[in-house]
């Protein structure tokens, strides 16, 4: 087991060292000079040339490359260029109002979406079965963007109950304002991988329940609540584990979007912003940082499917 | 290959009925987003700076927007992007993909580990930011948005086509294919190819929706068509100022984005409940 989760480590840190290499060629690589990018169309040759010189652009890409490289390791994330101040506070701050952001999500998901989902399993071909259907389709089909613009016409322009976008510190609204920012982004942000979560974990939890050691549970007379508890369920739960990994990237993913609707002022926002004003010292840190994440999830997730899979666990099969 | 379709089709029940109303709908759809710039009513980037913000009436079924504009001509001609980012983002996957998940298959060992390894460096961040960060630096386009989104679902399709060639590649036609002599690519594209269709399909189905909502993801954030396009996403991202004064501008291409997303989607989870009962309830981003 032990061996297991340093191998998952490994490859862990060896694909987000990898991710450096990719991030840093895609920026400085690809089609649209660094400089250009920076000065806009308007620029002459010799602000572009100096620009080139400060920013250390005249150096082989590889050169560049360690030392930026370097500097990460040593904890330096460089400075942006718009903002002209160390990107590494940055970050950090707009990362936690992020992770506010998405830690409340988190749970909703991973509670709302397995409870919806025995139900649903539980309840099969009944009505509540049949809503939750449909209302899956609903929220996996069409893109949050749309549903946090229908949230905001409805619960902020036409009721009034909420605040429509923006972020009020916790230490100068107090919780009530704090938390009525929050709800609608949440809400938004939760809906579609909650609907995402339920519709696996009803699919799992019906292959479980038509297993023969289900069966034999039954046969045994097992109470009902007994033969879901014990038998269906830790099996059914077990793909759970994968999916609420990929929601994280999902969750992740979603976060951009649902910050810049909400103008909510967290990591997501601050990388769209970074790609709109060009500052790419910015957006290469954000980059990093949500990619280490996202490996961290992945990690965790793998790790706690190893120690719930026996067959892992006994080591058997370390796959 | 359209023989082992054909077998395929044949030997299965009649498809299940929401996938046909699914099916319909998007065909509907398709044909209304073809002849789009003909049936317009109005030119939907021509100003109109009397007519700005009327709500919908019989000359303007969806109202008009800031500009003036016609918002019901806008989204018809917009729909083009959407199937153009849907299909054409899923053929690019398709193009790349299957080929990869083939050689990773039929040499295993070395290119296999590449490959693979390769792939999982796209899948290591989340689909919407790998997007972000390909179309970050280069000024934006709607085709740039359509490669992104196909190269951001390669590896699924190219892990999929893998699995699928693996299995197929211990049958014994390979074999007999081997015993005769034949090159890779023959045995590839003549045995293995034709028998590996169907998941994939089944995947290519479902993805056109991921790609859909992916790239008018992108495109609501900016990194799109440009203005005064009428791509769906940019629509939407633009009508966000005068959401509370006039929300017909973000609910005419919202709405129209959801019915063609959800009917894809009933479409494509009626093919594969049809084609491979097996896989039902898998997948997703």
């Amino acid at each position: 087991m032990v061996g297991f989760i340093l191998r998952r480590l490994l490859a862990a840190v060896g694909v987000l060292w990898a991710m450096t290499v990719v991030i840093f060629a895609i920026v400085h690589i690809l089609p649209g000079n660094v400089a250009y990018a920076i000065l806009g169309e308007y620029a002459t040759p010799s602000a572009i040339a100096a620009l080139e010189a400060k920013l250390g652009l005249n150096d082989p890409l590889p050169v560049q490359y360690w030392h930026w490289f370097r500097a990460l390791l040593h904890g330096d994330f460089g400075r942006s260029l718009v903002m002209e101040r160390p990107v590494a506070p940055v970050i950090l701050e707009a990362l936690q109002r992020s992770a506010v952001l998405a830690g409340f999500s988190f749970v909703l998901v991973a509670s709302g979406g397995i409870l919806l989902g025995i139900y649903a399993a539980t309840h099969r071909g009944q009505i509540a079965d049949r809503a939750l259907m449909v209302g899956q389709f609903l929220f996996i089909a069409v893109p949050d963007f749309f549903w946090s613009i229908l949230a905001i016409l409805l619960f902020a322009s036409w009721m009034n109950w909420l605040p429509a976008t923006g972020y009020a510190p916790l230490g100068e609204a107090g919780v009530l304002g704090w938390a009525a920012h929050l709800v609608l982004p949440v809400a938004v942000l939760s809906a579609g991988l909650v609907a995402h979560v339920c519709r696996l974990t009803r699919s799992s939890m019906l292959e479980v329940l038509e297993s023969r050691y289900i069966l034999a549970a039954r046969a045994k007379g097992l109470p009902e609540r007994l033969v879901l508890h014990r038998h269906a369920l830790p099996n059914a739960l077990l793909p759970t584990i994968t999916i609420l990994a990929i929601d994280a990237g999902l969750l992740i993913g979603g976060v951009v979007v649902v910050e810049t609707v909400f103008a909510y002022p967290g990591l997501g926002r601050l990388l769209v912003f970074a790609i709109e004003h060009h500052d790419l010292p910015l957006l290469q840190a954000g980059m990093i940082v949500l990619t280490a994440i996202y490996a961290l999830a992945n990690l965790v997730a793998d790790v706690c499917y190893g120690l719930l899979n026996p067959r892992i666990r006994h080591g058997r099969s370390a796959a | 290959m359209s023989d082992a379709i054909a077998a395929v089709l044949t030997r299965r029940a009649p498809p299940p009925r929401a996938m046909l109303i699914g099916g319909a709908i998007v065909l509907a759809l398709a044909i209304l987003a073809m002849l789009g710039p003909w049936i317009a009513p109005y030119d939907p980037t021509a100003f109109a700076v009397r007519l700005r913000f009327s709500p919908p009436v019989a000359a303007h079924p969806f109202g008009t927007d800031e500009f003036g504009r016609d918002v019901f001509s806008r989204v018809l001609v917009g729909a083009r992007f959407s199937f153009a980012m849907g299909f054409g983002a899923t053929t690019i996957s398709l193009l790349l993909g299957v080929p990869l998940g083939l050689l990773a298959a039929f040499h295993r060992g070395f290119v296999d580990e590449i490959i693979m390894r390769l792939l999982d460096l796209l899948i290591s961040l989340p689909p919407i930011l790998l997007g972000l960060l390909i179309l970050a630096v280069t000024p934006p386009s709607l085709w740039k948005t359509i490669v992104t989104v196909g190269i951001v679902y390669v590896p699924i399709l190219a892990r999929l086509t893998r699995s699928v060639a693996l299995g197929l590649l211990e049958e014994d036609f390979v074999t007999a294919a081997h015993a005769r002599a034949e090159g890779a690519v023959s045995i590839l594209l003549r045995e293995i190819l034709p028998n590996a269709w169907p998941p994939i399909i089944v995947e290519c189905g479902l993805r056109i929706t991921f790609a859909i909502l992916l790239g008018s993801s992108l495109s609501f954030l900016g990194l799109g068509p440009q203005p005064p396009s009428s791509e769906w996403g940019l629509m939407i991202s633009e009508s966000r100022e005068f959401i509370s004064q006039a929300p017909w501008i973000g609910l005419a291409p919202g709405l129209s984005l959801g019915v063609l997303l959800v009917s894809i989607n009933v479409f494509g989870e009626g093919l594969r409940e049809w084609l491979d009962p097996r896989l039902a309830g898998r997948g997703h981003g």
